[in-house]
């Protein structure tokens, strides 16, 4: 491998200086007179002796990131080959990294929060693209200037759609002690949640300044949190929100299954503390302990081979659907129709998570009353109505969720919050057609227009009496 | 260079021509074809006419058993429909192909890339590859880093490290998959004109020499064409509902 010092031209990109120099590779800040955004050049350090995973993992950082698009990974510019001088070229994401922010670990409730809705957004974004991080951890993160959070070094990732260069060549588990899987222990690689793990280790971390495994560094030492869960937050911090502990031990639990389904479920959580289901992970107090569940999952690993997973099937089997709820008593047919909607897609996705909306228009100028004219409470009237509506779906309350939006524009409304909430699918009803509703358009479909995600708008059927007439002057 | 990769097309030509108008709408500026040209299907002078055309350009065309076996009687057996395939397509040719198919070599090599129809250990002998160990046998049989090949009708994708270890991996259709320089790879796209996967659209794949990658496709095509044509030859019945049926 050539010598590189400032001024080397590599395909084109001039080397300017060292921006760091670790034990895996060495990140150069380049050049290029045809590219005009700040570049970086990773170069792997690949010297006599060197751990072979790490040589494998830099092929596999050079298939993974052309495949990766979007504000959560740096854009892949260019790879050069192992024959000349083995590179990555891409975008200098500037940072900060997340790990400037462990100094000062336990972090403020509200930060946590807002760092976990960032890095959960961004995971849930590289899933979508069929991609398994595996080495989530806070120096795999770095955030741009707008805030989005970014994921760097996919040495170790698993794309579902291409060969899985380390898996078929290494038999250790890999990934970083702290915040590696139990099913990543178990070599397995090909299941998303496993990140969801690692999130909630780094979570855990952010909260408590504590790392619920330790730091451990023998093979028998990382195995001990398959059978042993970690001290609740609780624990080390008796004021510890109980919503916060539940869904950080839900990311932990050791069997896949009972973790969240998709990252962008942990967003959503996050982001209503009020409305988290609490189990009995909220209130756990107690230190370590053996687990029940992790011993019967043990046990399932080694009486059958476990199906393989796609990330697509996984992702698209736990969607969160969100259903508009306009105001009941007007509704009539609507009403059911809707239901019947929502139940047809809550059936045929068991994983599928529902949140109920309904928008309580406010005036764009005047500071609105909150009571009604008798005295009753507009907003919380609004949200008995919506539950209400909801009771006759008899879905289990812990996949449900209630929210009363109040703004003057009940479709941008909805549309914002379907995209803060990672929505996959909309229900929305529309109303019959009026004069008035095609001068002004109907919420249905600017919703159906500007929505970043699936709507499904629902009509209900036409009464009886109307295909009549038709029937009789047709 | 982007370079299509189309074989076992077997005189299908619904399928083919879907291939080579896909192909173009994706970039190819250069067309390899694997070998088994014709035998099965109804339109082996169509299909010769037009690979031959391509191979006045700058096409790579390498002999497949079914060409060789329409040119001579075959070595080995062959089973029985497919024989009187090659009877029935023999009576329909004419000289200009039989000296076209005549001319074409067992295997081309185009800088690191080797283009054969079945296993590169002996291209002669028309051995298939199933799985890791054959594709190992051929990958070590040759210099070159990249093996493109047909033969078997379901795509594949095998690689195999600086050890000699050589694993196998199941394409996905339209994903870019980068075939690092690191390690050798056999990439086989699947049959244009016989599918048997289960799937009845065409097999061809995209392999761009800038960025060693490779995407593999699924062309849907007139397969009901393609297999009303076959009966109406007179072929043997089960080559037209293996056409519309994938098998």
């Amino acid at each position: 491998m050539m010598p590189l010092s400032s001024g080397t031209i590599i395909d084109g990109f001039r080397l300017v200086d060292i921006l760091y120099r670790g034990g895996m590779a060495t990140v150069w800040r380049v050049e290029h007179a045809d590219v005009h955004i700040p570049l970086v050049m990773k170069v792997p350090r690949l010297e006599y002796g060197d751990d072979p995973t790490a040589i494998v993992g830099f092929e596999v950082e050079q298939m993974v990131m052309p495949a990766l698009s979007g504000a959560h990974v740096p854009r892949f510019m260019a790879a050069g080959d192992f024959t000349a001088v083995p590179y990555i070229v891409m975008e200098f994401i500037e940072g900060p990294s997340l790990r400037e922010r462990l100094e000062k670990v336990p972090l403020p409730v509200a930060e946590v929060t807002m760092l976990g809705v960032k890095l959960a957004t961004a995971l849930h974004h590289v899933h979508r693209q069929h991609v398994i991080h595996l080495d989530v951890k806070p120096s795999s993160v770095l955030f741009r200037p707008s805030g989005e959070a970014v994921f760097i070094d996919y040495g170790l990732a698993h794309h579902n759609h291409m060969p899985d260069l380390l898996a078929e060549q290494f038999r250790l588990p890999m990934g970083t002690g702290p915040y590696i899987s139990p099913e990543q222990l178990r070599n397995i690689r090909n299941d998303a949640r496993s990140d969801l793990f690692a999130l909630g280790v780094t979570l855990y971390l952010l909260a408590t300044g504590e790392r619920p495994f330790g730091n451990p560094s023998s093979l028998t030492a990382l195995r001990r949190r398959l059978y042993r869960q970690p001290p609740p937050p609780r624990l080390l911090k008796p004021d510890f929100p109980p919503w916060l502990q539940e869904i950080i031990l839900h990311c932990l639990e050791v069997d896949p299954e009972r973790r969240f389904s998709t990252a962008a479920q942990v967003a959503f959580d996050l982001q209503q503390p009020e409305q988290v289901p609490l189990t009995e992970r909220a209130m756990r107090t107690s230190g370590v302990r053996f687990s029940k569940t992790a011993r019967r999952w043990l046990q399932s690993l080694g009486a059958a081979p476990r199906a393989s997973h796609s990330v697509a099937n996984h992702l698209a089997s736990a969607p969160i659907v969100m259903v508009a709820v306009d105001v009941i008593a007007e509704m009539g047919a609507l009403s059911e129709a809707l239901r019947r909607a929502v139940r047809r897609i809550l059936i045929s996705e068991p994983d599928a998570r529902l949140s109920c909306i309904s928008v309580l228009k406010t005036s764009r100028v005047a500071i609105d009353s909150n009571v009604d004219a008798e005295g009753r409470n507009l907003h919380v009237q609004r949200l008995v109505e919506l539950k209400h509506w909801a009771r006759p779906l008899s879905i289990e309350s812990q996949r449900m969720t209630f929210h009363v939006l109040e703004a003057p524009d009940p479709a941008t409304a909805l549309i914002g919050y379907a995209q803060a909430n990672h929505v996959d699918h909309i229900i929305v009803g529309a109303r019959a057609s009026s004069a008035l509703r095609r001068f002004l358009g109907s919420v249905s479909s600017r919703v159906v227009a500007e929505a970043p995600c699936t709507v499904t708008v629902v009509r209900a059927p036409a009464t009886a009496a109307v295909k009549e007439t038709r029937a009789v002057f047709t | 260079m982007r370079i299509s990769l189309l074989t076992d097309i077997h005189a299908n030509r619904e399928a083919l021509a879907a291939c080579l108008g896909h192909a173009a709408s994706v970039g190819a500026e250069r067309y390899a074809f694997l070998g088994d040209l014709i035998g099965y299907g109804a339109d082996p002078v169509w299909v010769l006419d037009t690979i031959a055309s391509y191979c006045a350009g700058s096409a790579i065309c390498v002999l497949g058993n079914h060409d060789e076996a329409v040119l001579a009687e075959p070595r080995g057996s062959m089973r029985p429909d497919a024989q009187e395939a090659l009877t029935w397509t023999r009576a329909r040719l004419h000289a200009a192909h039989f000296t076209f198919l005549r001319q074409l070599p067992l295997h081309v090599e185009v800088e690191d890339m080797l283009f054969v129809h079945a296993n590169a250990l002996a291209p002669e002998r028309w051995e298939y590859i199933q799985s890791p160990l054959d594709a190992r046998n051929s990958m070590a049989a040759t210099q070159c880093r990249y093996t493109f090949c047909g033969h078997v009708h379901e795509p594949h994708l095998y690689y195999m490290g600086n050890d000699g270890q050589t694993s196998a991996f199941t394409p996905m259709p339209e994903t870019p998959v980068r075939l690092s320089p690191q390690r050798r790879w056999l990439a086989i796209p699947g049959a244009v004109g016989q599918p048997r996967d289960g799937n009845p659209a065409a097999c061809s794949a995209l392999f761009d020499t800038a960025s060693r990658s490779i995407t593999y496709y699924r062309v849907p095509y007139d397969a009901a064409a393609a297999a009303a044509k076959v009966r109406a030859a007179g072929l043997p019945a089960a080559l037209s509902t293996r056409l519309q049926l994938g098998q």
